[in-house]
């Protein structure tokens, strides 16, 4: 049976070249806001500046590059575990228009200054209006083709797929709401402390929905699908699910420690922040076990790499995000670099480590080809974490140093430096940044290369094959 | 149980957001009642005046929150910063019911601004509006003299009434033909100022000798114009001839009495509090470099 007649795949092709374009663009701006901070006469106004510029960096990463890729291995991975076509393609063509004009209408807006200014909730609400648009197509479109399946039982995957579509959908709808005053102008509908709070539990839990399930159910499928061997724990895997969806949405305050929100929300939060490592250290476990007699194949297949560093990454982000969540600790290191250097370990090391071995995976196939250079996708994941531990390392440094140094005291009480004097500290380290950055945008660039001289290598569509219908 | 969860997705899908609405019930929905408890009001804040809403919203439109939170916590090294002199001035949810959005912000790149308002003159904040670093020195702030253009005012009052706040004609006459700048700077200086904290702090005595233990010595002169070109030449002058702050050259004032007034601020005059930045030794060094200018060109 043709494997091209079962599955729609044009819509995962498509997916994929924009998420790796909003991608490029979102460490284009990173390294160019990361300069910006040591070079301010990098700043352009109005349109240039690092605040209207940071929005652009965050949205383009998290929903050009991350809800791209997620969009683009949903569809693939739901069709082959329903063994059954898109309920849809021609809706999920016209949501790969959509989303790509949302992200574009999203760049400009911000760039124009037009913000709802929560973070990663600042697009004005005609653009949240498409939004929801978006999501509604892409998540009955996913569903339809879950309920017409032809597999009976749901591998994990989907469990963490229908997760991400039903929490993205409750967070985006509730912390969106606002009182429009214009086509371009809108206020918050919650004011003070309210907002503050309902603006973290979006914002933590867009970490849990965006991500962390999306890369879980896409780890949970490519995993085995790359080493030939099964998840080492199916049940550990249930579990670690329910428990997962339930834990995080009590922990968004711990980014709102000693303000004034109630203390036992905070409280909570902080209890619920470390109770989480458990479930979070399970899909860990879940993944080096599975691994059991099978690691020689982190020299022997270049992808395995990429999912064992990713999966590594996201077992220390969920140590270190814990131990912030502390009140004590959270006291010292909040409102420093301490934290952008535990964000892009998140993002740089697990969520992009896991979705570029997705992407390794998915091109060669859609494209009935082979990948154009193993040797270079060596040379991309190790520039890839090589970058991304300078951009870390150094901030966390940063962090510690800047903490310790706004904290010191005169024995009289005083304090014993001015604001200034701890800032002209951090300029070393945000050059180091800087050159972890670019480091990275090269690793990208190398990606890119190998992408498309694969996809030129292309062959059109076999006819039927036995073969390749076996490895679905 | 299970078996049933992983063969019908519609029960999936809504075992999936029932569990999603339990922490959110208790952490998301439940706070609002503690939040809104009307023993937490503060009786002088004040909502926005228009010129200051449309300050605020030319802040929300640069992204000013990116870099500057808008909360103090009940740290002591956060008070002693950002509420100098006092030790309850930290942030208190009774300050923010007007703030729609809020703009706590999540990383000071620059330093926390809820306690901006009048710890600088409006002349203090113009200049560094328009080029940072010649008032702080280093600075990595952009630029923002663009923002001298004229203040869009055609959906002032309409932003007023969907926010539920009492303006006047006259105050809606005040904001036409003003520039950004205005807008921001009246935003600034309004910031912190609806609660008394200040008050307090300015009532505290300053106890202990006030005796300049470097007289004349020559290393503290050294390290007092270090200090001075760092913290005062901006509005004193790098020669002390004075610009936005008075001039200092001439100065006849007892040392003691400068040294109550660098330390604890004067907010008649814009000038800032510097005993919790500074320092009793700093500020002594200060005024000895100041002392040994007198009679200099």
């Amino acid at each position: 049976m043709n494997v091209k007649a079962l599955y729609s795949d044009d819509v995962t092709k498509g997916f994929l070249t924009w998420s790796i374009i909003w991608g490029l663009v979102a460490v284009l701006v990173g390294v160019l806001i990361s300069f910006q901070l040591v070079f301010p006469q990098l700043n352009f106004p109005p349109y240039l500046t690092y605040g209207r510029l940071r929005p652009i960096h965050t949205n383009a990463a998290i929903f050009g590059w991350g809800i791209g890729s997620f969009m683009a291995m949903f569809y693939y991975i739901t069709q082959r575990l329903t063994k059954t076509t898109i309920w849809s393609p021609g809706l999920a063509k016209f949501q790969l228009w959509l989303f790509n004009i949302v992200i574009i209408l999203a760049a400009v807006s911000l760039a124009m200054g037009y913000t709802q200014s929560k973070e990663y909730a600042e697009l004005e609400w005609p653009i949240d209006i498409l939004v929801v648009i978006l999501w509604v197509i892409f998540t009955v479109n996913i569903f339809m083709t879950i309920m017409k399946r032809k597999e009976e039982q749901m591998y994990i995957s989907l469990w963490y797929i229908i997760a991400t579509l039903v929490g993205v959908a409750i967070l985006y709808l509730v912390n969106n709401a606002s009182i429009p005053v214009s086509l371009f102008k809108s206020y918050s509908a919650y004011a003070g402390a309210n907002d503050a709070n309902v603006q973290w539990w979006y914002g933590h839990n867009a970490v849990a929905m965006v991500l962390t399930t999306p890369p879980l159910a896409i780890f949970y499928y490519f995993l085995p699908k790359s080493t030939g061997v099964p998840i080492y724990s199916h049940r550990m895997g249930i579990i670690a699910f329910w428990s997962l969806i339930f834990m995080y949405l009590w922990t968004g305050a711990h980014h709102l420690l000693w303000t004034p929100i109630p203390d036992w929300v905070q409280t909570l939060a902080m209890g619920f922040s470390i109770v989480l490592i458990a479930p979070s250290w399970a899909s860990v476990f879940n993944g080096y076990f599975s691994m059991n007699g099978q690691w020689h194949q982190m020299k022997d297949n270049y992808l395995v790499k990429f999912f064992i560093f990713g999966i590594t990454f996201y077992g220390l982000q969920t140590l270190q995000g814990p131990s912030q969540a502390i009140r004590t600790f959270s006291g010292f290191i909040h409102y420093t670099d301490w934290v952008p250097g535990h964000v892009h370990m998140g993002a740089l090391g697990w969520v992009s480590l896991i979705i570029f071995a997705g992407i390794y995976y998915l091109v060669p196939r859609l494209y009935n080809t082979e990948l154009y250079s193993v040797k270079l996708a060596n040379v991309h994941f190790w520039l890839a974490v090589v970058g991304q531990l300078i951009y870390s390392i150094s901030m966390w440094i940063a962090g510690v140093q800047q903490a310790a140094m706004l904290h010191a005291m005169n024995p009289d009480g005083s304090l014993h430096y001015s604001f200034m004097e701890t800032l002209t500290e951090l300029y070393p380290y945000w050059h180091m940044r800087a050159g972890g950055g670019v480091i990275y945008l090269i690793s990208i660039l190398v990606f890119i290369f190998n992408m498309i001289k694969t996809i030129q290598n292309g062959k059109p569509a076999p006819g039927v094959t036995a073969a390749t219908a076996g490895t679905v | 149980m299970l078996d049933i969860l992983e063969r019908k997705p519609v029960i999936l899908l809504l075992c999936a957001a029932v569990v999603i609405m339990i922490g959110t019930a208790v952490t998301m929905i439940a706070p609002f009642k503690w939040i809104n408890d009307p023993s937490l009001k503060i009786a002088g804040v004040k909502p926005y005046t228009p010129l200051q809403l449309e300050g605020r919203d030319i802040y929300i439109r640069e992204g000013c929150n990116n870099c500057h939170t808008q909360t103090v916590r009940p740290l002591v090294a956060d008070v002693a910063r950002y509420a100098p002199g006092s030790t309850d001035g930290y942030s208190k949810v009774g300050e923010f019911v007007y703030d729609q959005p809020h703009l706590w912000g999540s990383r000071r790149t620059g330093p926390d601004l809820a306690r901006i308002g009048g710890k600088y003159p409006d002349a203090w904040h113009y200049k560094h509006m328009e080029a940072p670093q010649t008032m702080v020195p280093k600075s990595n702030m952009p630029k923002y003299a663009f923002l001298k253009q004229p203040l869009d005012t055609s959906l002032t009052e309409k932003k007023m009434k969907a926010l539920g706040f009492p303006c006047t004609p006259a105050e809606l006459d005040a904001v036409k033909g003003k520039t950004e700048l205005d807008a921001m700077v009246a935003y600034l200086q309004k910031l912190g100022n609806d609660i008394p904290w200040r008050k307090v702090a300015a009532a505290a005595p300053l106890v202990g000798d006030l005796k300049n233990p470097y007289s004349g010595n020559p290393a503290a002169v050294a390290e007092g114009k270090t200090l001075y070109e760092q913290n005062c030449a901006q509005c004193h002058g790098a020669n002390l001839k004075g610009d936005i702050g008075v001039a200092l050259a001439e100065l006849a004032k007892p040392e003691g009495e400068i040294f109550s007034t660098i330390y604890q601020g004067l907010d008649r005059l814009g000038m800032p509090a510097f005993g919790e930045t500074l320092g009793k030794e700093k500020i002594w060094k200060v005024i000895t470099y100041i002392a040994s200018r007198k009679g200099q060109k």
